[in-house]
């Protein structure tokens, strides 16, 4: 140990004098951190395109429980997004969405748990952790599956348009909710995430694959682990802002 | 520790020399020198088709009456029955120069070449940090140029909505016809420049962070290092804002949405859409499309002071003010974008606070062109047709700049706004000054790239033909501009105001042609000299920096042996007391006692104890 640490002391003081890794981070790792903020602006650039959109249209300023969808003004998002599967009827506000944010975060701890397992280089935790994160990865997908077409489907009772007329469910170009970008923005915003989430999965499972097969015990470290670790936990992260901006403000 | 293994491991692997073949050494490589010289044969082309296109519509400018009949085996029905220029067609031509300059040509043409070429040659690398990404880099940009090249040729034509693309021009092909196909392939193509562009930044960043030399470091990196690096930082934060921007604009276009569009009556027909803003999208736009008039022009700028300093035979003046005065500019370019939009409606306090933080770039940017000039002075200059260009540049920077203190100004810009005076302003400041950054670069390092010497001749005829000329295009359009004349419009004939300036757009149509045939000097000397220019000796220009150590035609992995080491920063040029007047890199501080400053001394101490204590 005493060794580790003295070489660790006389890497400090060359560190940003050539030769070697400064950050102390291989270059694919610099490079995923790089990528991450790079993709965190496009991220940014959408949330705050929803931003200036959303404030651009009136809000509803009557009491609450007499809210209804209309086109004149944006809706409440609790009472969009109020349904959960097999209650149908049931007013249970934010309940689904939010047990969906509590899988995906899960995955991110069963994700910290894959490359904790693999520094030790266990390669059985590693599959473990790793097939967990894959699973909570699917499962949030399916979850925002049924919530889109829920949403698409729409309420019983419906929205009217500002021609009178009823609509159900939501397209890109009208929606029962509220104006029109509401419904768009939501589609382009989840669904932008969610094309993450569904590379992210398919990242992680090719990282299972070459854990399973054993070609990163054969490499002599579970990087790669760590690298997808990083995407998965920014994807996770993303959603929190999503989430915040669509569900709760 | 297992960093260390692994990068050691990666050096291994790049020395060992193995024979290719064609496909994989010249196609499909992944050695950063000739991932460079794609980017630039391809930049190049696209410079060429660029600027054929300004011709073309100089053509209708300048001479109005003209009879455009020849043209027509070239453009088919773009030219009328009566041998008039398609009206529309103009505006494709308008845009597409515009996307083909910014894009194709000053961004992946120069910042790829010498970015991909410079870096690890010049901190002592072997290759780039990931040679694959590298080379699907290229590819990307490759297939991005096919998309926007067919887009050329189809039967609607080319995107017709300006290089800026504002909605809702761009949206509705009811509008005008380039807002059709054309402009879808526009935006597919710039989704794979987008994903060129950061494949590179994130290699370029992620190179200079961790694969410098031994003694290499930050303070001791040339300047053109330090102006691809905050490039890339630039491009790795504001593309991205691009690619939301285009997103949002493909689903206006194609899925019906109205992110963009709000109450629009076109052609006897109200549209449908409603609640989106077309200023979003300018806003959007502008995130991405100022710092990218950095990006294309940062490059220049270093390239420049590692020529100027060579040449002027003495230390690049203010090397620190250098670094500074980029990352102030890298940091002002992303705060400034509404300058852009002055007369678009914004909010005046909102635009007197653009005004204010756009002036300030003013700053950083004089203190560039003093050290510029104060490394000049009193220098031993050579005059390298390098050198030439990249004092060319600097007067570009300096009198295309002025006019940008004038255009940054909130209140005079809504009369100059969408004038030929911003038109001249950027062409200096921006493109003309990054075009001849590009060359100098071409000039400087073309020995290295090929093995061989540009003849210098045909070098300062083009040089002076492409100065002259240059500013015999742009400066009468300043007062075109003045005189309100806005830019992209098909025909100045129609107003009476400006029937007087009928001479001076035909004279400016002369000179563009003029200059744009200078440039066949340059491909004449350029391709003639890689197969036929005298032999390269290993260091022509008596440089300090790290690729000149390499070997004539530096093959894969770059350096034969082991990789140099590094003792000293790259500007000592005619050091009192140095036996020659400019010391390598390589040449630790214990060689040169004699020339030796106090702290040198000290350091030359250390020298020693560091290489023994090392390993």
């Amino acid at each position: 140990m005493s060794s580790t640490a003295v070489i660790v002391e006389e890497s400090n003081k060359n560190l940003w004098g050539g030769g070697t890794a400064p950050m102390k981070a291989s270059y694919g790792k610099l490079m995923m951190w790089f990528f991450l903020l790079s993709d965190a602006f496009t991220f940014s650039a959408l949330l705050i395109t929803y931003g200036l959109i959303r404030f651009s249209h009136p809000a509803y300023d009557g009491a609450v429980a007499e809210f209804i969808f209309s086109q004149e003004y944006w809706p409440i998002p609790e009472k969009v997004f109020d349904a959960v599967p097999f209650l149908h009827g049931i007013h249970a506000p934010l309940v689904f969405v939010g047990v969906m944010t509590f899988i995906l975060i899960l995955s991110s701890v069963t994700m910290v748990l894959a490359v904790e397992a693999g520094e030790r280089m266990d390669r059985r935790s590693v599959e473990k952790w790793m097939l967990w994160t894959i699973i909570g990865g699917l499962t949030f997908l399916g979850c925002q599956a049924w919530e889109w077409s829920h949403f698409i489907t729409g309420t019983a009772e419906g929205g009217k348009l500002l021609d009178g007329s009823v609509f159900y469910g939501a397209n890109l170009q009208i929606n029962q909710y509220g104006p029109s970008n509401f419904a768009a923005l939501f589609f382009f915003i989840t669904g932008f995430h969610g094309f993450h989430v569904l590379s992210g999965v398919v990242i992680n499972f090719i990282i299972f694959y070459q854990t399973v097969v054993g070609k990163l015990e054969r490499r002599g470290h579970y990087e790669m682990v760590e690298k997808v670790g990083l995407y998965w936990h920014f994807v996770d992260l993303v959603w929190v802002f999503v989430f915040t901006f669509f569900y709760l403000v | 520790m297992s960093v260390t293994e692994e990068l050691s491991h990666h050096d291994d692997h790049h020395e060992e020399h193995h024979e290719q073949g064609f496909i994989a050494k010249y196609i499909f490589s992944t050695d950063h020198k000739v991932i460079a010289k794609q980017f630039l044969i391809t930049g190049i082309i696209w410079a060429l088709l660029g600027g054929a296109l300004s011709v073309i519509f100089r053509l209708q400018l300048g001479f109005p009456d003209l009879n455009l009949e020849f043209l027509r085996p070239l453009l088919g029905k773009w030219i009328s029955s009566n041998g008039k220029l398609d009206s529309e067609f103009f505006l494709a031509l308008v845009t597409m120069h515009g996307t083909i300059m910014v894009f194709f040509v000053l961004t992946a043409g120069l910042s790829g070449t010498f970015s991909n070429f410079l870096i690890p040659l010049q901190i002592g690398a072997r290759d780039m940090a990931s040679g694959f990404m590298n080379m699907l880099s290229y590819w990307f940009f490759f297939l991005s140029s096919v998309i926007m090249f067919v887009s050329l040729f189809i039967e609607t034509g080319p995107a017709g909505g300006g290089w800026t693309i504002y909605p809702p021009l761009s949206v509705l092909p009811q509008a005008i016809q380039g807002s059709g196909l054309g402009m879808t392939l526009w935006l597919v193509a710039m989704v794979f420049f987008i994903a060129s562009t950061l494949l590179g930044g994130i290699n370029y960043v992620t190179t200079v962070i961790n694969m410098r030399t031994e003694g290499m470091t930050f303070s001791r990196m040339p300047l053109t290092i330090w102006s691809f690096f905050i490039t890339a930082i630039i491009g790795i934060l504001s593309f991205p804002v691009l690619v939301a921007a285009a997103l949002l604009l493909v689903f206006d276009r194609s899925f019906g949405t109205s992110f963009y569009l709000s109450e629009i009556f076109i052609g006897g027909e109200a549209l449908p859409n409603m609640g989106g803003s077309p200023i979003l999208f300018q806003h959007l736009f502008w995130f991405l499309g100022h710092p990218e008039v950095y990006i294309v022009l940062l490059p220049a700028l270093g390239i420049t002071s590692e020529i100027i300093s060579t040449n002027s035979r003495k230390p690049i003046f203010g090397y620190t003010a250098m670094i500074l005065s980029m990352v102030a500019i890298a940091f002002l370019s992303f705060i400034v974008w509404a300058h852009h939009m002055f007369v678009s409606g914004l909010n005046p306090f909102l635009g007197s606070i653009f005004m204010f933080l756009t002036l300030i770039i003013a700053v950083p940017s004089a203190v560039k062109s003093f050290n510029y000039l104060t490394t000049l002075w009193k220098g031993n200059i050579v005059f390298t047709p390098a050198m030439l260009f990249s004092i060319g540049l600097v007067s570009f920077f300096i009198s295309g700049g002025l006019t940008g203190i004038f255009l940054g100004n909130s209140a005079l810009d809504i009369n100059l706004h969408d004038t030929y005076f911003v038109v001249a302003h950027f062409h200096l400041v921006m493109g003309s000054a990054a075009f001849f950054g590009l060359l100098a670069g071409v000039y400087h390092w073309f020995p290295k790239m090929f093995g061989r010497m540009m003849d210098t001749k045909l070098g300062y005829l083009h040089f002076w033909l492409t100065f002259v000329g240059v500013y015999l295009v742009f400066f009468p359009l300043h007062y075109i501009g003045i005189a309100g004349f806005p830019r992209r419009y098909y025909s100045f004939t129609n107003f009476d105001a400006f029937s007087t300036f009928t001479d001076l757009n035909t004279f400016v149509s002369i000179a563009a042609i003029v200059t744009f045939g200078a440039q066949f000097i340059f491909l004449f000397n350029f391709f003639y000299s890689m197969f036929a220019g005298r032999k390269a000796p290993l260091n022509p220009w008596k440089s300090n920096t790290l690729e000149w150590t390499t070997p004539r035609v530096p093959g894969h992995g770059n350096w034969p042996g082991a990789i140099p080491k590094v003792y000293r920063w790259p500007y000592d040029y005619s050091k009192p007391g140095a036996e020659d007047d400019f010391i390598p890199q390589t040449v630790p501080y214990s060689q040169t006692t004699s020339s030796n400053f106090p702290h040198e001394n000290e350091l030359a101490k250390s020298e020693g104890a560091e290489e023994g204590g090392a390993h």
